[in-house]
């Protein structure tokens, strides 16, 4: 499978069985898309020689030829194989959501916990349930040494006491279990303050902040539930945050929706005051939302992701070099196939805990009656519902399977599927082409470094 | 090659050979919850580099 595509001054071609990323003048660019296309080498030079000179087009042929034989292109699917795999892959568990409160500071618009009661009622989590859950979690993981927790909310720095609780009872169980804890927690900056900052700069693998960007934008969608906009108020704090921090393990990360559609000067803006880990995100809400991403916004956010990869070259052209989370690719040391295919591992190798104990597929579920798994008492008890996650892999849905980006989307979001169509197998489209933009633009900026270099 | 620069020479299905150890971080929780990239995550199996 070939996809070819040109952005800015640059062919780029990529082999996706084989991964390999080419970059190729004209002539190559075409007589690639010839054979792809199904011609022969005879007749795609033939049909070509009335635009290229037929020596230099002699030359292309073969560098194709030497490709092909290397299995750098035209690289045939072997991978129907792994699949088989999956279907029988155990069912370790290695990294659970802790939705320590199910309680808000902030009155999000977008917040599909809504406010962080995940159509439920207000509470937070006892340290019973938080140790019960790590205890599941050590029992179920097998030989896997790393294992991850995640704080997540609402608002997790509601509870935070009970947070440090559950970090030291893990941390304690470490080596007599030989096992590796990394924790995340994300949090909407509000309660920051000098003691939970040093307590997570210890403690956390990774934290991400909450901020959308712009003021005006960031106010008008995470305003507090009286009705004020709370940028004042986090930014200090995350700046302070992320200084005591040293600039690494963390991430700004916002959402961008139908009212923000120029969402690169959020991200720019968040460069300009001083975060060089930066995520920003469509949002995902259903069609009758006004804030929702249409169809008809597509092509204006392609743009705008293009614009915001030639914008970040700039800036670090001149030393204010950032990391945009969706541009971040490593092409020779990436991930394993299996990995690749295997999605997010919703359901199966992660759950979701609720504060009572419940276990759901993932955060995205909670709260969703006929996803609930089990507890953390008497683990999974809704087999049947897990077995639906297990085949959940890229080869296992037919838009993926024939999809150029599936090695580096992994099949999308299981939730997004079901929210959208009702069917964990099915794709959200609008998804699927940001997607595919945000890499061929993150595949553009490496080309371009490992060019210059 | 003269028309063709090739990026990366790595064949993906080597790594089929070595590859679901399993170690890697869960893709969603790598930094925001509502994506599944996995195309910048990085193998932690110093084996396979
Ligand atoms: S972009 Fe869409 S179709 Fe392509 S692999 Fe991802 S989820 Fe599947
Ligand atoms: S189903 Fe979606 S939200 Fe849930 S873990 Fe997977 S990618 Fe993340």
């Amino acid at each position: 499978m070939i996809h070819q595509y040109k952005m800015q001054d640059m062919n780029i071609v990529m082999d996706i069985n084989s991964g390999s990323i080419h970059v190729v003048d004209d002539m190559s660019y075409d007589l690639i898309h010839d054979l792809d296309v199904g011609a022969s080498m005879e007749e795609a030079m033939n049909k070509l020689e009335a635009k290229y000179d037929k020596e230099l087009l002699t030359q292309v042929g073969d560098e194709i030829n030497k490709l092909m034989s290397e299995g750098l292109l035209f690289a045939k699917d072997d991978y129907e194989q792994v699949v088989v795999d999956f279907k029988n892959r155990s069912t370790v568990v290695k990294a659970l959501c802790l939705h320590v409160a199910h309680d808000c500071n902030l009155a999000c618009t977008y917040c599909f916990a809504s406010e962080g009661e995940y159509h439920g009622d207000r509470d937070l989590m006892p340290f019973e349930v938080a140790k019960k859950a790590i205890d599941f979690l050590v029992a179920h993981s097998g030989n896997r040494r790393n294992l991850e927790i995640d704080f997540f909310g609402g608002e997790p720095l509601m509870n935070f006491e009970m947070v440090k609780e559950t970090v030291h009872y893990a941390r304690s169980l470490e080596q007599e279990k030989n096992k590796h804890f990394r924790f995340t927690l994300t949090t909407n900056g509000v309660l920051l303050n000098d003691d939970n900052t040093a307590f997570m700069n210890e403690h956390m693998h990774n934290v991400v902040l909450s901020v959308d960007g712009r003021k005006e934008i960031h106010d008008k969608m995470r305003p507090t539930p009286n009705g004020k906009g709370s940028y004042d108020l986090i930014m200090p704090k995350f700046k302070a945050f992320v200084e005591a921090r040293g600039q690494k393990n963390y991430y700004v990360r916002g959402t961008f929706t139908h009212d923000n559609m120029d969402f690169s000067e959020d991200v720019l803006h968040l460069a300009d005051e001083g975060f060089e880990q930066i995520s920003v995100e469509p949002v995902v809400a259903p069609d009758e939302m006004n804030y929702a991403i249409k169809e008809e916004d597509l092509t204006y956010l392609k743009d705008q992701y293009e614009k915001l990869a030639l914008a970040k070259m700039d800036y670090k052209e001149s030393h204010k070099d950032f990391n945009f989370f969706h541009f971040m690719i490593d092409l020779s040391q990436g991930p394993c196939v299996a990995k690749r295919l295997a999605g997010c591992g919703s359901g199966i190798e992660y759950l979701a805990v609720t504060p009572t104990g419940d276990l759901y597929p993932c955060h995205q579920f909670v709260g969703i009656d006929e996803f609930l798994l089990g507890n953390v008492d008497q683990g999974i008890t809704n087999t049947l519902k897990q077995d639906a996650f297990r085949g959940c892999n890229v080869y296992a849905k037919d838009a993926c399977r024939k999809c150029w980006a599936k090695f580096y989307c992994s099949g999308g979001c299981s939730a997004n599927s079901f929210n959208f169509h009702g069917d964990l197998l099915a794709t959200y489209e609008i998804g699927c082409e940001l997607e595919k933009k945000r890499v061929e633009c993150a595949i553009y900026i490496k080309a371009k470094e490992m060019l210059v270099e | 090659m003269k028309h063709i620069k090739t990026l990366n020479a790595t064949v993906l299905k080597e790594t089929l050979k070595h590859g679901g150890c399993g170690e890697c971080q869960t893709s969603c929780q790598s930094a925001c919850k509502t994506s599944c990239t996995v195309g910048n995550q990085s193998c932690e199996n110093e084996k396979m580099r």
